[in-house]
């Protein structure tokens, strides 16, 4: 007995014994760590999302602005792992899918089934969640599954734009409805809709992949950044910084005590260079003088570069864009069917320029002394080049008899240019191409809107390298012809045509813009931009903003000047392509320097241009160069020079006067 | 005894007869059990009763925890108090009719209790809510040892053993049924430790042992294996998840791992206002399964210490109590109380500290509930009972009864 009774003695010793070590582990070895997990129980930091900054234009109007929203937010912490391993998978597959090539895609991936976790009724609680906000339980599904397999991490936007009794109602029930967040948030509101939508661009929330970029580093998952256009240029001034607030929460997620550790700082207001008065009577003008054709303009002041319209046709309305949007309605409104109104063709169409172009031949012929501005050149309509003779002819076959350059300018002569290119084709390092490389084609202007293409100015090596690619090409595939070049060698009809802007050229509005502001300037390349200042919420001024260096070429003021006066007398004297757009116009007071354009296209009706430079008395007052261009409008002066007489009327506060012209030259 | 011829005639302190009303008791184990039962109070304020900001378990009625566990305390003191003046060794006499309410108040509560947290464990009183498993500790102990004593004379027979046994599992199974896992592991430690206190041969315990062994494998893998789940899935997970409570945090492992968070966050002095895992919620079951979790966050190492040492007197003295019994039924009854004890702060404590797996097993005294906390009161009072009745044979007979 007395031995049995010190056993359980010494048992129960032995059981304080353990019980002491392992207290003394806990609390005092291992206290620290312990409290710091304590701590990290019951804190919850959220975020409280700051309004963007909004958009002016040059006087001040608002072009984007921000208005307050409630969205139903899901917390993905509160989903099970099923639901959100399912997004993973289906993310995947769908990745996989748009990676193969189109029409090879097969059918699209279906979403999962809600998964059922014993214990967890999702199901239940998106049932209960759509009941409330009048959606389909699936729908909700769909956006869960959608928006994780994007951002894993971030919360999922069920609906946007709720009305306050739903929105009360669900927050007085937080009990039934788990992991469900009401949120304000900033939605962007456009007040004058289709305006400048191109340019304005969109957001919404950071991608994994834009984490990456050095522009949105340090950025927390789910923020909201601009995805395009200036919103994505000037992101970092119109972001602004999300407040932050500390929640004491106990165990079932109620908050219990509340501090704010960092307000949210409203982004900064950009001021453009934009005039929307301009800008509206651009897209007008495209509407009533492309006959509602597809279409780009650009009206840049040349002296500093600063963009006073930039606009596509057909445009849109972003405040589509502010809400979740389906596949199917995407297609639909923005598709090619629908005139693809979000791609912005004054800074990423792929254009022959036509006639506009001559400018540019002039001077490089100007330069190399192959013509002085005097040199007579006869035009009897054709002009037979190179060894086959080919013959390149003016519209028509015209005859215009001996031009010299201002006369050939103001007729817009294709044979006086053909002869030119073909004289300049001999030269060494390609003049013609060099040249128009110098005034702005074939590379970015650095506009700061993203996007931008570089274009094509066509040479011997571009074509020697495409033909090569033709060429590996058909090898590896084993077809006849991959379509990519044609396999013919540079011919000097290359050169012949691209003397006048056709061909294989490609250029958007705005380098002609830059083009013909470099050559008014005598050499200054402006860089072409749309951000003016920075701006605080009151409109006090914080920042300037520089656009960037210039670039410098040399150009000849005499033959700077040749060129003017033909632009001149072509829009203003009798016989010139666009006098006739420009009739009843006070050319003493407001001078146009302008060049129609007539780009042949393969297989499709010619593209209308019209590039055109005016100022109000003084070359400094109010100076203005005009591209505008219109897809399968005809000639130039059917289409883009009316709709550029209506920007200079507008520009200079004039009656305006629509006026279709006749030439029909290219 | 009366007579004191034979005395030295200096001597005044000579043993006089004590009347049967005056009975002597154990003053340590009563100030321990005072001791434990004012910590448990100001635990439990600690608790629930909220305050400095945090919101307390009943809004409304802050202290509704610290009262009720007051008034079991005093009902079952008083309880306890009369308990201790009686002789103990009439209860052996008793011992059908204690079988009988042991096994009625179980089957009745299989029959008519309520459901809580999906156990059916108690009967619902007008009061309070009667958990017959937890009286059914002391009653067993009570009727284990009565059984041995008419048996002990023939303790090496496999038979008894295999009969005691018997007499335990079957309410432990009932309990088991409840389902009751804690209960019934704490009959199994009373019976084999009642076993082990008459003298039970170690080849018996051997065999047990084994049968046990068999018994586990049985439940655990052989017959889930042909569908039949004798334990519930809840029940195996929580019996293994503390062996990895980091696995899952989320279910199992959550209770222990927020309770090792609290227990640890109260490093040496403890976290006094700022115990947040217990005032925010996150340690579940603060005042009952968990409470020593609560005084291991609110004060600490320190905190923790005293409570133990508390625990460690009551075990002591129960010991002591167990050597110093008149007779072999008070050793066998204190062995079982002691035994009950041990184990249940054992696996309490263990389980707050993450080296026990979840039982459900209440910390005596310190855990609300009524009970719990009246039938501890009542084994404390067999304690004072044997202990007052061990002092006044000795008295009487100049000797402490030894075996």
């Amino acid at each position: 007995m007395a031995l049995r009774v010190a056993v359980l003695g010494v048992g129960a010793l032995v059981m304080f014994a353990i019980i002491f070590f392992r207290l003394w582990y806990l609390e005092v070895l291992s206290g620290d760590k312990y409290r710091q997990q304590a701590n990290n129980n019951k804190v919850r930091l959220v975020r409280d999302s700051a309004p963007r900054g909004a958009i002016v234009d040059r006087q001040g109007r608002t072009l984007v602005e921000n208005r307050s929203a409630t969205v139903i937010q899901l917390r993905p912490t509160s989903l099970p792992d099923a639901e959100r391993l399912a997004a993973n998978r289906w993310g995947q597959a769908v990745g996989l899918r748009l990676r193969r090539p189109k029409g090879h895609r097969g059918s699209p991936i279906p979403l999962p089934p809600v998964p059922f976790v014993a214990g967890q009724d999702l199901k239940g609680r998106y049932a209960a969640l759509a009941k409330v906000l009048g959606v389909s339980a699936q729908s909700i599904h769909r956006q869960v599954i959608q928006q994780l397999a994007i951002t894993p991490y971030a919360p999922v936007t069920v609906k946007t734009d709720v009305p306050q009794p739903v929105r009360d109602y669900i927050k007085e029930r937080q009990e039934r409805f788990p992991g469900v967040d009401v949120k304000r948030v900033f939605l962007r509101r456009y007040p004058y809709h289709q305006l400048a939508a191109q340019i304005v661009g969109n957001i919404g929330q950071v991608s994994p992949a834009e984490l990456k970029q050095a522009k949105f580093r340090g950025i927390p998952q789910g923020t909201v950044v601009g995805q395009d256009g200036l919103e994505y240029s000037y992101d970092r001034y119109l972001r602004g910084r999300d407040g932050l607030t500390r929640i004491v929460v106990d165990a079932s997620g109620n908050p219990s005590r509340t501090d704010i550790q960092r307000q949210p700082e409203a982004g900064r207001q950009l001021q453009l260079s934009l005039d929307l008065g301009l800008q509206r009577t651009g897209q007008d003008a495209m509407a009533q003088a492309g006959h509602g054709l597809p279409g780009g303009f650009v009206a840049l002041d040349p002296t500093n570069g600063q963009v006073l319209a930039l606009g596509s046709y057909p445009s849109f309305d972003p405040s589509i864009l502010s809400r979740p949007i389906t596949q199917t309605e995407y297609d639909r409104r923005f598709g090619a069917s629908a005139g693809a109104p979000a791609y912005n063709r004054a800074i990423a169409g792929y254009y022959p320029t036509g006639s506009t172009f001559k400018p540019i031949t002039a001077l490089a012929a100007l330069t190399t002394g192959i013509i002085t501005p005097e040199t007579p050149i006869n035009d009897p309509g054709c002009l037979a080049v190179g060894l086959a003779h080919q013959q390149f002819c003016n519209a028509g076959k015209k005859a215009n008899g001996t031009v010299s350059l201002r006369s050939a300018l103001q007729v817009s002569s294709d044979v006086f240019f053909y002869s030119l290119g073909q004289n300049l084709n001999g030269l060494p390092h390609q003049p013609l191409q060099s040249w128009a490389y110098a005034l702005g084609l074939g590379r970015r202007t650095g506009i700061d809107l993203p996007g931008e293409i570089k274009g094509l100015i066509p040479d011997r090596s571009w074509r020697t390298h495409i033909n090569n690619l033709e060429r590996a090409c058909e090898k590896r595939r084993k077809k006849a012809s991959c379509f990519i070049s044609d396999k013919r060698d540079w011919t000097v009809g290359d050169n012949v045509n691209l003397a006048v802007g056709q061909g294989d050229l490609q250029a958007t509005p705005l380098q002609m813009a830059t083009a013909y502001s470099t050559i008014v300037n005598g050499g200054r390349v402006p860089r072409p931009h749309l951000g003016l200042r920075v701006l605080d919420n009151s409109g006090r001024l914080l920042q300037t903003l520089n656009p960037g260096a210039t670039r410098r070429i040399q150009i000849n003021p005499t033959y700077r000047q040749a060129i003017m006066d033909g632009l001149h007398l072509a829009a203003s004297a009798p016989g010139g392509t666009s006098a006739d757009v420009f009739s009843g116009w006070d050319q003493n007071r407001f001078p146009v320097y302008g060049k129609t354009g007539t780009a042949q296209r393969n297989g499709q009706k010619d593209q209308s241009w019209y590039v055109a430079y005016s100022y109000d008395g003084t070359p400094s007052h109010r100076p203005i160069v005009i591209a505008v261009t219109v897809e399968k409008g005809g000639f130039g002066a059917e289409a883009a020079a009316p709709a550029a007489r209506l920007l200079l009327s507008k520009w200079f506060g004039v009656k305006s006067k629509f006026v279709v012209g006749h030439s029909a030259t290219r | 005894m009366s007579t004191t011829a034979i005395t030295d005639p200096g001597s005044e302190a000579a043993p006089t007869p004590r009347l049967p009303g005056l009975l002597p008791f154990d003053l340590v184990l009563a100030l321990a059990t005072i001791g434990v039962m004012a910590c448990s109070l100001v635990t439990l304020h600690a608790a629930t009763a909220g305050g400095g900001g945090y919101r307390p378990d009943i809004p409304g009625n802050p202290n509704f925890y610290v009262t009720r566990q007051g008034i079991y305390f005093a009902v079952g003191s008083l309880l306890a108090i009369g308990l201790s003046r009686l002789d103990y060794s009439r209860l052996r006499e008793l011992k059908y009719g204690l079988y009988g309410l042991l096994m009625v108040s179980i089957l009745l509560v299989l029959g008519l209790g309520s459901v809580a947290k999906g156990a059916q464990r108690s009967i619902q009183l007008p009061f309070f809510s009667f958990q017959a498993s937890e009286l059914g500790k002391v009653l067993i102990v009570l009727v284990l040892s009565s059984f041995v004593v008419d048996r002990s004379r023939r303790l090496g027979a496999r038979d008894t053993t295999a009969r005691v046994m018997l007499l335990a599992l079957i309410p432990a199974a009932f309990v088991m049924m409840q389902p009751d896992l804690g209960s019934s592991l704490v009959y199994l430690v009373i019976v084999i430790t009642v076993l082990f206190v008459a003298g039970t041969a170690w080849q018996h315990f051997a065999a047990l042992a084994a049968l046990g062994a068999l018994a586990i494998t049985v439940v655990l893998v052989a017959a889930p294996a042909v569908g039949v789940q004798v334990v519930k899935p809840y029940q195996k997970d929580r019996l293994t998840a503390f062996l990895n409570p980091t696995d899952n945090p989320a279910k199992q492992g959550y209770q222990q791992n927020q309770s090792r968070i609290a227990i640890g966050s109260g490093e040496k002095t403890g976290r006094g206002n700022n115990a947040t895992q217990t005032k925010l919620n996150f340690l579940p079951e603060h005042h009952t399964d968990f409470v020593f979790a609560v005084v291991g966050e609110q004060w600490g190492f320190g905190g923790a210490a005293l409570v133990l040492s508390l625990y460690a007197l009551l075990i002591w003295r129960g010991l002591r109590i167990l050597t110093m019994s008149k007779n072999l039924y008070g050793a066998l009854v204190a062995g079982g109380i002691v035994a009950m004890m041990m184990f249940q702060v054992f696996v309490n404590v263990g389980m707050t500290i993450g080296i026990m797996p979840i039982t459900g097993i209440p910390l005596p005294l310190m855990s609300y509930g009524g009970s719990s906390v009246i039938t501890t009161l009542l084994a404390l009072g067999l304690l004072q009972s044997i202990y007052a009745q061990g002092r006044r044979a000795a008295a009487y007979k100049g000797r402490v009864l030894s075996f």
